[in-house]
Order: structure tokens, then C-alpha cells, then sequence
């Protein structure tokens, strides 16, 4: 009986810690305004990036070089991101209520891929300069 | 007698906590950090000091369990060490580390002496056939930091703590805690899991707490401040609200 509260209670308090933490990554880039370059290159001329483009961005990022050590925070956002996907799926019939916060959740997952592509094409088109530079 | 994969995980978990050690002391301000770092290389040492034990006297033997029981007590103790600091860090302006710090005594007395009473009381089963009882305990352990930590991170939402650092420390000691009590709790209810699978869970989960602290000392600068309003989860925001 013990047993069964202490998982309950700890499985609880993990979803809490897990979300919280992985704002504290996804807030650094949430005021950011994407470029021009990154909006036309996923196809949105206005407005907010939507939830269903990460995939897509994810892949785009994965064909840049590494700029700093994001790493990380990139696979730290992609399993917030799958955890969020398999949340939707199965709270969705249970808590309808709670598919809007999800949804508003991945567009930040969303919006953060596309941060993390702007500043990869942004090292690379600087190296590229530097090298057109040098070879001049 | 360990496989492959257990030598991988310990090799890599060690690096870890070395590397967290170093970015602890060498991250401005320096020595800040340093009852977090002096707990990463408890749990360094220990864990060699463990591994040695393992392969003198085997997996089975009375002497590794002892090593192993002790060692985990002591390092839990350590670890109430380092919440204490956070909770030291989190109430500085409000002049209560006195009290902070009689609380803390209170409850690192009582865990001491229930943690060398529990292992003393069972001297003669600490076997791998008492395995239900070294489950329990762990499980018991793990969720008073459980505890600990979630009143903190509370504490920290109500005074609207700022230092990302500050809350990056917090929320993955929350995760380590919250995940470890909760598998304890699992192999307790169903013991038949065990070996195929929940086994894993624990070193796997050891690696997570010197990578995350790693992460924030190396990348996360002091000075670093984010708006704690969001990082609430919807109960959370509705309750504050």
C-alpha cells in the first residue's frame, strides 16, 4: 500500500520536475524572433511556427553543422517533445481540457527547433563568408 | 557477476561525476559550489570503493552488501547536505538560516540514526535473499528527497525565485529523486520485474543527476535569471493564480 502511494506520488512529482526543467531550457529562446531566412525556408510568412513542424525543423537541423554545444538541449527538447506527443494521445479522450496546453507546449518545442536552425545557418553561412574571404 | 553493460554504465556515470566536479569548482563564482562538487566526488569515490569490493569478495558476499548499504546510507546524508545548502541559498534574505540549519540537524540525526538502526537490526540477513528489505529501504530514502525537494522547489515558486542556476540544481535533483523513488517503489510492488527489467533503471538514472549538474555548471551562467511564472505546469499556475 505504501509502496503504491510512495509510485504514484514520486511518478507525479517526476512529471512536475520534468516539465519545469525542460521550460527552463525552452524559455531561453522563447522571446526570439525568428528571421526571414528560417520562416520562408519552413513556409510560414507570419505568425506563430505550429506544433507539427518539429519534425520537420528537427531534420533541418540535424543537416547543419554543430554551431556551439547544443546538443543537449536539443535532445532534451525532442524527448520533451515525443512526451508530450504520447501525452496528447492518451489524455486526450480522459482530459480533453488539458490538449490545448499540450499543443501550446510543442509549438514552443516548435519555435525553440527553429531558434536552433536560424543560428546553425547563421555558423555556417559565417564560415562559408570566411572561407570565400581566405580564399580570396 | 556484472556484465559489459554494467562496466560501460559505472565507467561513464564516474566520468560524469568528475567532470561535474570539475565544472562545479571552476564555474564563476569560484568554490560557490563546492558542497555540491564535495558530494559528486563522495559519490565518485564510493562508487570505485564499491566496484573494488565487487570484485574481491563478489555480488554475493556479506562484505559488498555492507560496502554497498553504508556507503549509500552515508552519501544520502551527503546528499541532505547539499539540499540544505539550496535551502540555505533559496531563504538567505529572509534571515532563517538558523533555523534552516536546526531543522536540517533534526532530520540528518534522525536519518542517520534510523538508516545505522535498520541496517544494524538486519546484520545477519543483508543477503541477496533480503533483497525485499534493501528495496524498501532505498525506496523510503529516495522519497524523503523526493519530499525535501518538492518543498523546495514550492518555496521557490512562492518566493518567485529568478537564478536559473539555482532552479536548473533543483529541478534535476527533483528528477533523480522522483525517478529512483518511484522504480524502488515499482521493484518493491512487483518484485518478478526485477531482474528482466527495473534492474537497469538505477544506473541508468545515476548518470542523470552528474549530467544534468555538468550542463548547468558549465553552461549556465551565474548571472543567468528567467521569469519563474513559466516554468509553472497548469495545476501549479492554477493553484498560484
Amino acid at each position: 500500500m505504501i509502496a503504491a502511494l510512495i509510485c504514484v506520488v514520486s511518478i507525479m512529482a517526476f512529471a512536475h520536475f520534468f516539465v519545469s526543467y525542460t521550460r527552463t531550457i525552452l524559455v531561453s529562446t522563447g522571446g526570439i524572433e525568428l528571421s526571414p531566412r528560417v520562416r520562408e525556408l519552413v513556409g510560414i510568412a507570419d505568425g506563430p511556427i505550429s506544433a507539427a513542424d518539429f519534425g520537420r525543423l528537427l531534420q533541418l537541423v540535424h543537416l547543419c553543422s554543430e554551431t556551439r554545444d547544443d546538443r543537449a538541449d536539443i535532445r532534451a527538447v525532442g524527448a520533451y517533445y515525443n512526451a508530450l506527443r504520447f501525452a496528447d494521445a492518451s489524455l486526450r479522450p480522459i482530459v480533453p481540457r488539458i490538449s490545448a496546453w499540450l499543443e501550446n507546449e510543442r509549438q514552443r518545442c516548435s519555435h525553440f527547433a527553429a531558434v536552433a536552425l536560424d543560428r546553425r545557418i547563421a555558423h555556417n553561412l559565417s564560415i562559408y563568408g570566411r572561407q570565400i574571404a581566405e580564399g580570396l | 557477476m556484472p556484465g559489459l553493460l554494467d562496466y560501460v554504465i559505472g565507467v561513464v556515470s564516474f566520468l560524469l561525476e568528475i567532470s561535474a566536479v570539475v565544472f562545479a569548482l571552476y564555474s564563476k563564482p569560484r568554490f560557490r559550489y563546492a558542497l555540491p562538487a564535495f558530494y559528486m566526488l563522495c559519490t565518485a569515490v564510493v562508487q570505485v570503493g564499491v566496484w573494488v569490493c565487487l570484485e574481491k569478495y563478489g555480488v554475493s558476499s556479506q562484505e559488498y552488501f555492507y560496502v554497498y548499504y553504508y556507503t549509500e546510507s552515508l552519501q544520502m546524508l551527503a546528499m541532505f547536505l547539499v539540499i540544505i545548502q539550496l535551502y540555505e541559498w533559496i531563504f538567505l534574505e529572509m534571515s532563517m538560516g538558523r533555523y534552516i540549519r536546526m531543522a536540517a540537524s533534526i532530520l540528518l540525526g534522525v536519518t542517520g540514526i534510523f538508516s545505522f538502526l535498520v541496517i544494524n537490526h538486519n546484520r545477519g540477513q543483508l543477503s541477496l535473499k533480503s533483497i525485499q528489505f534493501v528495496v524498501e529501504f532505498d525506496q523510503n530514502i529516495y522519497f524523503v528527497g523526493v519530499v525535501l525537494t518538492y518543498l523546495l522547489w514550492g518555496a521557490m515558486l512562492k518566493l518567485r525565485e529568478t537564478r536559473t542556476r539555482l532552479v536548473q540544481l533543483v529541478l534535476a535533483l527533483g528528477i533523480y529523486f522522483s525517478t529512483l523513488a518511484g522504480i524502488y517503489a515499482l521493484r518493491n510492488l512487483f518484485p518478478a520485474m526485477e531482474d528482466p527489467v527495473l534492474r537497469w533503471f538505477p544506473p541508468f538514472v545515476a548518470i542523470w543527476l552528474p549530467l544534468a549538474w555538468s550542463y548547468t555548471f558549465a553552461r549556465i551562467p551565474e548571472e543567468a535569471r528567467q521569469e519563474p511564472k513559466q516554468l509553472l505546469t497548469p495545476a501549479l499556475a492554477g493553484k498560484a493564480s
